[in-house]
């Protein structure tokens, strides 16, 4: 046979005793999933065009429509699954690579999920957060070996070591690196202004800044990827640090590619590229093929802007991970961002989204370690990114040895994305992963920032709780603090690599 | 005096402030009824906008210089004392449409069962309009205008 269509996803159900028939889902759907039948007053629905986004689901003002999976016909099997089935009937079809956006969706073992809190009992007295001051503020940046103290001329004691630069953060978390282009400007200006209000930085990704966010140059982390889209001298000028892009969690290893549908006029201004053409990165950066050469880009940036921004590189966890990121550390970089393989992307291969990377947990405990072996950790500060789910998660990941965590699934989260993972359709119900100004306008950013500001002041508030019941009452003394750790459900190798101990093992 | 100001950049087109508007404005002033239960379902009170993806949804400004009090021969237009609303009194009505013909909005229109001019009353009773306190994305607000 020649064609035979892949299985339908989702089906929408609508109970036909509350639908009204007002049309609101068939306005709404960027899929074209409703119909409306004006002979008989009636709204049908094409189920093989959902995608799962529930945005009808959200708005039918009579709750008539619920979006159910399909439990299909195929006879159940572990190995050829339905997405599997699905996979190989479109190459089939098509003969393409299968994209996907967000994160893994794979179940590979999440090891949060089998880390373990202290608490504190008796021995050490818990705080209460309520009545007693908790400090989350952290810097991001070199801190130095020591402090030397010299005296001056009129015979006093001075200060002799210079502090390098710092990222000045209220709380541990920014906002990982979403470009211009991959989503909306409305997801933009909510998560610049969100940072500015909180605080905190966000992450231009590389798509260039786009003229209305220059405003929010302290809160930003502007990034300069292997495709150098919209990096320019005010560009350089106007962040709060800069950020070499080697890698990406979602897609370790490739580059990347924003389809020339989604490069308006504004997205072209930003990223300075003709309009309307494709967006290519490489996958490597063609001037960095060694340490030595980062050494020199990271240099030269830090020459561009007169040794006032911190340079901090993004790597993506991978085997390597750790010698590599040592490398950079020597390399003089003032942070080191690692992407987990759980970290989201606005489009790729799903195979390699899948199957390639380490998770996050692994990646920040042994480069941790081995830069605490090697000397070098306070040289380096490092962010964990990739799939911060909540505040257990980031505590976990800052006692396991990040200085801060980066979270941007969880932001979009916050601003409606339901994971659907078609961001590379353009087609973001949600006004998110979009340009088409239909969609873009749905996501209204003085909401978002509301939604954001209240995501980050809710985690805060629980890892303050968190802490106090540990008995400490500054984020800075839990940073590598493993003791406060235990694993459950795992092997002695992965709480080996993890280092920390069982549950059940005391101190 | 309070009035619903328009945010046409995140209006979304979606229509559901025409759809509260038209329960509010019902016999039950409940959605499923008033769709499919009652005889009649009022006319929407609110204009949804359309051109290219530029979408928003306009009703009855409350002008303070408002051309269809002028207009009205039968004195059923008048301006509530104390909100400073244009509203329209049922019983004067008498559906000459002169309150139609001259608003430079077109945010009046004909009832839908009875002969007489149907307009944005700010859902007089309820703290806020309901076309605002619905819309999905913020794009209507009712607030406190300057003069």
């Amino acid at each position: 046979m020649a064609k035979r269509p892949t299985p339908t996803e989702f089906i929408v159900e609508r109970d036909k005793d509350r639908c009204i028939a007002c049309q609101v889902c068939v306005r709404m759907c960027s899929n074209d999933v409703h119909i409306y039948d004006a002979d008989t007053n009636t709204v049908t629905s094409d189920n093989s065009k959902c995608v799962g986004c529930h945005f009808c689901e959200t708005l039918c003002p009579t709750d008539a429509i619920t979006i159910k999976k399909n439990e299909s016909s195929f006879k159940p099997n572990a190995n050829w699954s339905v997405s599997v089935i699905s996979d190989i009937t479109k190459q089939a079809e098509t003969g393409g690579v299968i994209l996907t956006g967000m994160g893994c969706d794979k179940p590979y073992t999440i090891y949060w999920d089998h880390i373990l809190l202290n608490a504190s009992q008796v021995t050490n007295p818990s705080i209460d957060p309520l009545r007693e001051p908790m400090e989350l503020r952290r810097y991001i940046g070199r801190k130095p070996d020591k402090i030397e103290l010299d005296y001056n001329k009129k015979g006093k004691i001075e200060l002799k070591t210079m502090l390098e630069k710092q990222l000045k953060l209220e709380v541990p978390i920014m906002f990982s690196a979403m470009s211009y282009g991959s989503v909306s400007l409305n997801t933009c200006i909510s998560l610049a202004k969100a940072s500015h209000e909180l605080g905190i930085f966000y992450n231009t990704g590389e798509g260039g800044l786009h003229k209305s966010l220059y405003k929010y140059g302290k809160n930003t982390i502007i990034q300069i990827a292997s495709g150098r889209f919209g990096v320019h001298p005010e560009y350089l000028r106007t962040g709060a640090a800069i950020e070499i892009k080697i890698g990406q969690g979602a897609k370790p290893g490739i580059g990347g590619h924003l389809p020339g549908e989604k490069v308006s006029k504004e997205v072209s201004e930003a990223r300075m590229i003709p309009e309307g053409t494709d967006a290519i990165s490489p996958a490597p950066h063609h001037d960095i093929y060694s340490i030595e050469d980062l050494r020199q880009l990271i240099h030269a940036l830090k020459e561009a802007t007169d040794y006032e921004k911190p340079v901090g590189v993004k790597i993506a966890a991978v085997h390597n991970v750790v010698p590599i990121a040592s490398g950079v550390a020597r390399a003089g970089a003032d942070y080191i961002a690692i992407d987990g393989m759980r970290g989201g992307t606005g489009a790729a291969p799903k195979v390699i989204r899948d199957n390639v990377g380490i998770p996050i947990e692994f990646a920040i405990a042994a480069v941790d370690a081995r830069l605490r072996e090697e000397g070098i950790r306070t040289k380096v500060s490092l962010i964990a990114a990739g799939g911060f789910r909540s505040s257990g998660d980031v505590i976990k990941a800052i006692a396991l040895g990040a200085d801060a965590v980066y979270i941007a699934t969880s932001a979009l989260i916050a601003l409606g994305c339901s994971q659907c993972q078609k961001c590379y359709t353009g087609k973001c119900n949600w006004g998110i992963a979009t340009q088409d100004p239909y969609l873009t306008k749905r996501l209204n950013p003085e909401i978002g920032v509301q939604r954001l500001k209240n995501l980050i002041r809710a985690w805060s508030l629980e890892i303050k709780d968190m802490l106090g019941g540990m008995g400490i009452n500054s984020i800075d003394s839990l940073c590598g603090n493993r003791t406060h750790l235990r694993g459950i459900g795992l092997s002695d190798r992965e709480l080996e690599i993890l280092g920390i101990k069982s549950a059940g093992e005391p101190q | 005096m309070k009035r619903i100001r328009i945010d046409e950049k995140y209006c979304m087109g979606c229509r559901l402030c025409e759809v509260h508007c038209i329960v509010q404005h019902s016999k039950t002033k409940n959605i499923l009824k008033t769709y499919m239960g009652e005889c009649s379902k009022p006319a929407p009170r609110i204009f949804v906008e359309e051109k290219g993806y530029v979408t928003f949804a306009l009703q009855c400004r409350h002008c303070e210089d408002a051309p269809c009090l002028d207009a009205c021969m039968t004195g059923a237009m008048y301006r509530d004392k104390e909100t400073g609303a244009v509203l329209c009194s049922e019983d004067k009505c008498v559906g000459c449409w002169m309150c139609i013909m001259v608003c430079p909005f077109g945010v009046i229109s004909r009832s839908s069962d009875k002969k007489i001019a149907s307009k944005c009353d700010l859902c007089m009773g309820e703290d806020m309009p309901v076309c605002v306190k619905n819309c999905p994305n913020e794009a209507l607000k009712y607030e406190d205008s300057k003069d």
